[in-house]
């Protein structure tokens, strides 16, 4: 296993600028995700990482020295593919073998080796079947398969499991999951499913028009997003930006906010009133879960304010209530019993110490 | 079925309302639904009738022919298999089947290697590939006569090559392939190569531009080079191009006359008589009927042997096992 280290890459092509300097770092045995929306550049990353697209600037280290120039098959690492990239034209155990046989590996080490990844991918009955002859599943593990055999440096996996069904992504997701844990191989993964980054992620890096936004924790791009671009990409639904005003109060200052019914405040904590000055302009990012109805008993003690309730969607696990505040539809996730009815004004409590302020301008949190 | 049936509500509606305007108009899409109805078959019947007679029709009669004493013209008097066994015990005959053994292996074989060669080539992403292209698969726009034309100009001893050599001052230089006898087939070969490889190369490059890039991309991190990935994965992977282009070339061989026609007429002797050209020659100058009907229906069925399988294979309802 080993450590990846990304400096200041680029990647152009003629004018276009794809990848516009991208900075991380993966310790040993780390599960880094990279998220973004569509053509933001993973793919392109990723196919750099193993040296399938040349960098244009800056350098990539595996354990500490430089690869930019080694061929693919000198960087020790091996690569899931979104279409799984099965050849055809070889049986399962074929696939499996085939990197090991370009490495000279001897027949009999390839045969235990393909037997110890068969038992742990639950495979070995289809060892000797062609890949049309399998499922989405079972692709997706040989062509895991085809990695683990190996007992790379890195993993890179593009997108696996986007070609499954929610159920069988599910399984998948916890097997790679228990896969990393036994193997603490390090990893890095692309996907579009926030559920998947969240769970599977050591490390998760959001990446947006070829830069890097944010680097960190599930738990701090979660709660601690360094912008709004952030703070909308990643939960769902995705975290409230309510246009409010700081002004000054008796006990310290508070974000005031439009209502259908007029308006409302909100007591900053302490630490966030440090960073602002009455007369501000922000927008206060709210989770859906920073809500509750008075009701629930994680209530107590917390700044309330009332609000018609326009839209209710109870979704089974929890009530969605739908509100505007600041002139922007919000929602709002309460108990599956929440005593709020649309049409009705109701009052909700709202945990500040989970909220975060953005400046309007820039989108930089504050 | 629909038309009778669209008719009868026409005539309901109509006895309803009787000549109400609304009635005269539900009879209007009627009549439009009937040869709307019949259209398809409408169009489709002079091309069906036409194959029946002038495909199907003739092939039964040629055959029937071929049982018959038919000699300058046809002749309905049945005579069993004599014609057959004439046509066999024909030394020619065996010259023509000998020749289209030689012609349709390395007409087939290199027309394929050459084309999958061009193809490789031009996947590699070269410039002016569109020009080049283009090049390519012109010669499969000329007829065999075009081509069997100037390549006897270009191989001809003195007009062609060895003139163009001679004229260079390299005056020892031969090239008399297309008067040789025994090298005459070859001249064959190489002008029918010449034609057919462009086509079988968009065949493959068709196949090439369709395979998933993310093969080749893991082919490279496992460790194959350029010549391996070809090898072990690419090409297999071309199979079904393979079939198909034997396929199409084998019945091109098969049927190859024009071009021995323009090149070489057959000869020297009878160094390049083809089945086609034996069959000509028997039945419209040497007024042998009976014995051409009787080479055609060897050449059919040699058709039949390549194409049969193949349309099976390929119309047959696809199963998961396969490649
Ligand atoms: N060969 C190329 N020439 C020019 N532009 C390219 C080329 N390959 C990719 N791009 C561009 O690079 C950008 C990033 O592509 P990339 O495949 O990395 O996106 P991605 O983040 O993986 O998107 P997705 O989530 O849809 O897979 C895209 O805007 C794409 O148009
Ligand atoms: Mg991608």
């Amino acid at each position: 296993m080993a450590s990846l280290s990304i400096r200041n890459v680029q990647k152009r092509y003629g004018a276009l600028d794809i990848l516009k300097g991208v900075d991380i770092d993966v310790g040993d045995g780390e599960f880094l995700v990279l998220v973004g929306p569509s053509g933001c550049g993973k793919s392109t990353l990723l196919n750099m990482i193993a040296g399938l697209d040349d960098i244009s600037a800056g350098e990539i280290a595996i354990d500490g020295r430089r690869v930019n120039e080694l061929h693919p098959k000198d960087r020790d690492i091996a690569m899931v593919f979104q279409s799984y990239a099965l050849y055809p034209n070889m049986s399962v155990r074929q696939n499996i073998a085939f990197g090991m046989e370009m490495r000279g590996v001897p027949k009999p080490e390839r045969e235990r080796a393909i037997g110890q990844v068969a038992k742990l991918l639950q495979i070995e009955p289809m060892l000797d079947r062609k890949p049309s002859q399998l499922s989405g599943g079972q692709r997706q593990r040989v062509a895991m398969g085809r990695a683990l055999v190996r007992n790379p440096k890195v993993f890179l996996f593009d997108e696996p499991l986007s070609n499954l069904d929610a159920k069988l992504r599910v399984e998948m997701r916890t097997e790679i999951k228990k896969l990393h844990q036994r193997l603490g191989a390090t990893i890095v993964y692309v996907t579009h499913d926030q559920i998947e980054a969240m769970t599977l992620a050591t490390r998760i890096a959001v990446m947006r028009g070829g830069e890097l936004q944010q680097l960190g924790t599930p738990h701090e791009i979660y709660t601690r997003p360094n912008n709004v671009f952030v703070a909308g990409f990643m939960g769902s639904p995705a975290m409230n930006l309510i246009p409010a005003l700081v002004s000054g109060g008796d006990g310290g200052p508070m974000v005031r906010f439009s209502t259908l019914d007029g308006g409302a405040g909100l007591a900053l904590g302490a630490d966030l009133a440090r960073r602002v000055r009455p007369g501000q302009e922000v927008l206060l990012g709210l989770r859906p879960e920073c809500f509750s109805d008075l009701g629930d008993e994680h209530s107590r003690g917390l700044p309330t304010f009332a609000c018609t309730v326009e839209l209710t969607e109870p979704t089974g696990a929890d009530l969605l209530a739908m509100l505007t505040l600041g002139g922007v539809e919000t929602v709002a996730r309460l108990r599956p019993d929440a005593a709020v009815h649309p049409g009705a004004s109701a009052v909700f409590a709202v945990d500040m110490t989970k909220a975060v302020l953005f400046d309007p301008a820039s989108g930089v949190r504050i | 079925m629909k038309a009778s049936l669209s008719m009868k509500r026409a005539e309901t509606s109509d006895g309803e309302r009787g000549a109400t305007p609304t009635g005269a108009r539900a009879r209007r899409p009627s009549l439009i639904d009937r040869i709307g109805d019949q259209l398809p078959k409408i169009v489709v019947a002079p091309t069906f009738l036409i194959t029946l007679v002038f495909v199907y029709g003739f092939i039964a009669w040629t055959t029937y022919l071929s049982f018959t004493r038919s000699t300058m013209r046809p002749s309905m008097v049945w005579e069993g298999l004599r014609p057959h066994e004439r046509l066999w015990g024909n030394p020619v005959w065996h010259t023509a089947l000998g020749n289209l053994g030689t012609y349709a292996l390395l007409y087939i074989g290199l027309s394929t290697l050459m084309g999958m060669l061009l193809a490789i080539l031009l996947d590699q992403r070269i410039r002016a590939e569109g020009a080049l292209r283009t090049i390519y698969l012109y010669p499969m726009a000329l007829s065999f006569i075009v081509t069997g034309t100037a390549w006897k100009w270009i191989l001809n001893p003195g007009l062609g090559i060895e003139k163009l050599m001679h004229d260079f001052g390299f005056q020892d230089f031969q090239f008399q392939w297309l008067v040789d006898p025994d090298m005459a087939i070859y001249c064959l070969v190489i002008a029918g190569v010449w034609q057919s490889s462009g086509f079988v190369m968009a065949m493959f490059l068709a196949a090439l531009r369709g395979i998933d890039g993310e093969i080749i991309k893991a082919a490279q991190i496992d460790g194959a080079g350029l010549l391996r990935i070809y090898a072990r994965i690419i090409i297999p992977m071309m199979r079904p191009v393979f079939l198909s282009s034997f396929i199409i070339l084998g019945h091109l061989a098969i049927k190859s006359f024009d071009l021995v026609v323009a090149l070489t007429g057959g000869g020297p002797g009878n160094a390049t008589a083809l089945p086609a050209t034996f069959m000509y020659e028997m039945t419209f100058t040497r007024n042998q009927v009976a014995v051409g009907a009787a080479s055609a229906v060897v050449m059919l069925m040699t058709v039949c042997a390549v194409i049969v399988p193949y349309l099976y294979s390929e119309l047959r309802p696809k199963g998961g096992a396969h490649g």
